[in-house]
């Protein structure tokens, strides 16, 4: 498996250049005429990244997910998941870097043979960033109305959770 | 959005006064602008080199072969978007470059497939439902391996790192096609204002 999330990229590059030369197009040029776009889209994305980001951050530096913590630990507990991990569960569809902080953490302070470790290992590695994703792509293109996108990812995001309880009950 | 953005900020204020934090949440707004213009920055490199190398994908008529192939399964997900459209093509090729864990090529692939998709919307500041399902195709973040994870894992000295495989598959399964039947049922049931 890892072998092949290895080969994918240069076989994707290969794919591409031959089958590119292979019909005959010009492949310098047209390569630089795709990438003039590219600084152009990055700074489109940047207000919509600032507005997000910044009421991430704010919204992490305010405490307000250790007090959401102490309200759904004794819930949690009840349903055999360790306290340590509520903090991922909080932070995953805000900040993917913070996700996998506190993960580190856990894994270093509670070792291999942790559950809590496994359980985070499963919900940090089987989720994206919502509201990332979520700025990038429709800041790339100017959408600001997202009707029900952001619902939807929320939604998926704490179906993910709750899979990802029961399935570690199961499996570890 | 609108909501979001006013209860994020006001509540984080809020919470901020309470627990003696608030020079913290004045201090994010720095730390997240200059975060949000980093990450944007960073994006530049990679996003030219990816846009230039669809661009040659596009014109050799890769993209278009590969829309085909998928056509069965894109054409129920996708039916307000034309079925030779590019779009479907990079939305192909986005996926499953999430897929590989190429996430440095998956997000370049990804805004391509959202300008192709923009062409095809009506109201240029309002998403379309072709946008809300590939966008929740993409908040799932449907990964076969989870590379970054593993790299923690082993790192620590976990015996057995690649036993978090298959839950890890399992959960991102479930929640990858729960986000599409959700997009898809909202689809329906939604009622713009």
């Amino acid at each position: 498996m890892q072998i092949i999330s290895l080969c994918a990229l240069p076989a994707i590059l290969l794919l591409i250049l031959t089958m590119g030369l292979f019909k005959r197009i010009p492949l310098y040029e047209t390569f630089t005429e795709g990438a003039k776009d590219g600084f152009k889209v990055a700074v489109n994305i940047i207000p919509y990244l600032v507005a997000i980001i910044v009421a991430i951050s704010m919204f992490r530096a305010s405490g307000i997910i250790e007090m959401l913590e102490t309200v759904l630990k004794p819930i949690l507990v009840h349903f055999n998941v360790p306290a340590d991990t509520i903090p991922i569960m909080l932070v995953r569809s805000l900040s993917g870097s913070a996700a996998l902080g506190i993960f580190s953490d856990i894994a270093n302070n509670l070792g291999p043979d942790d559950y809590a470790t496994k359980l985070s290992a499963i919900m940090v590695g089987s989720s994206e960033t919502t509201f990332y994703v979520l700025a990038v792509y429709f800041g790339a293109v100017g959408i600001s109305k997202l009707r029900y996108a952001l619902i939807v990812g929320l939604l998926a995001d704490f179906i993910g959770i709750v899979s990802a309880i029961l399935v570690c009950n199961l499996m570890f | 959005m609108n909501y979001i953005f006013y209860f994020l900020i006001v509540i984080s204020i809020i919470a901020g006064a309470i627990n003696g934090r608030l020079s913290d949440v004045v201090n994010a707004i720095l730390s997240g602008a200059e975060l949000s213009v980093k990450v944007a920055f960073s994006l530049i490199g990679i996003m030219a080199f990816w846009l230039g190398m669809m661009k040659i994908a596009e014109k050799c008529g890769l993209i278009t072969v590969i829309s085909k192939l998928i056509k069965p399964i894109t054409s129920k997900l996708f039916n307000e978007i034309p079925e030779d459209s590019p779009a479907i093509g990079d939305i192909a090729m986005s996926i499953s470059a999430n897929a590989f864990g190429l996430t440095n090529a998956a997000t370049p692939i990804g805004i391509k497939a959202m300008e192709e998709l923009q062409k095809e919307n009506k109201d240029k500041t309002t998403a379309s439902n072709a946008m809300c399902m590939f966008l929740a195709m993409n908040t799932a973040g449907f990964q076969l391996i989870p590379a970054t994870v593993i790299a923690v894992l082993v790192g620590i000295g976990y015996k057995n790192p690649t036993e978090i495989i298959a839950p890890t598959l399992v959960v991102t399964t479930i929640a990858f096609l729960s986000a599409i039947g959700l997009a898809k049922l909202f689809q329906h049931c939604w009622r713009d204002k």
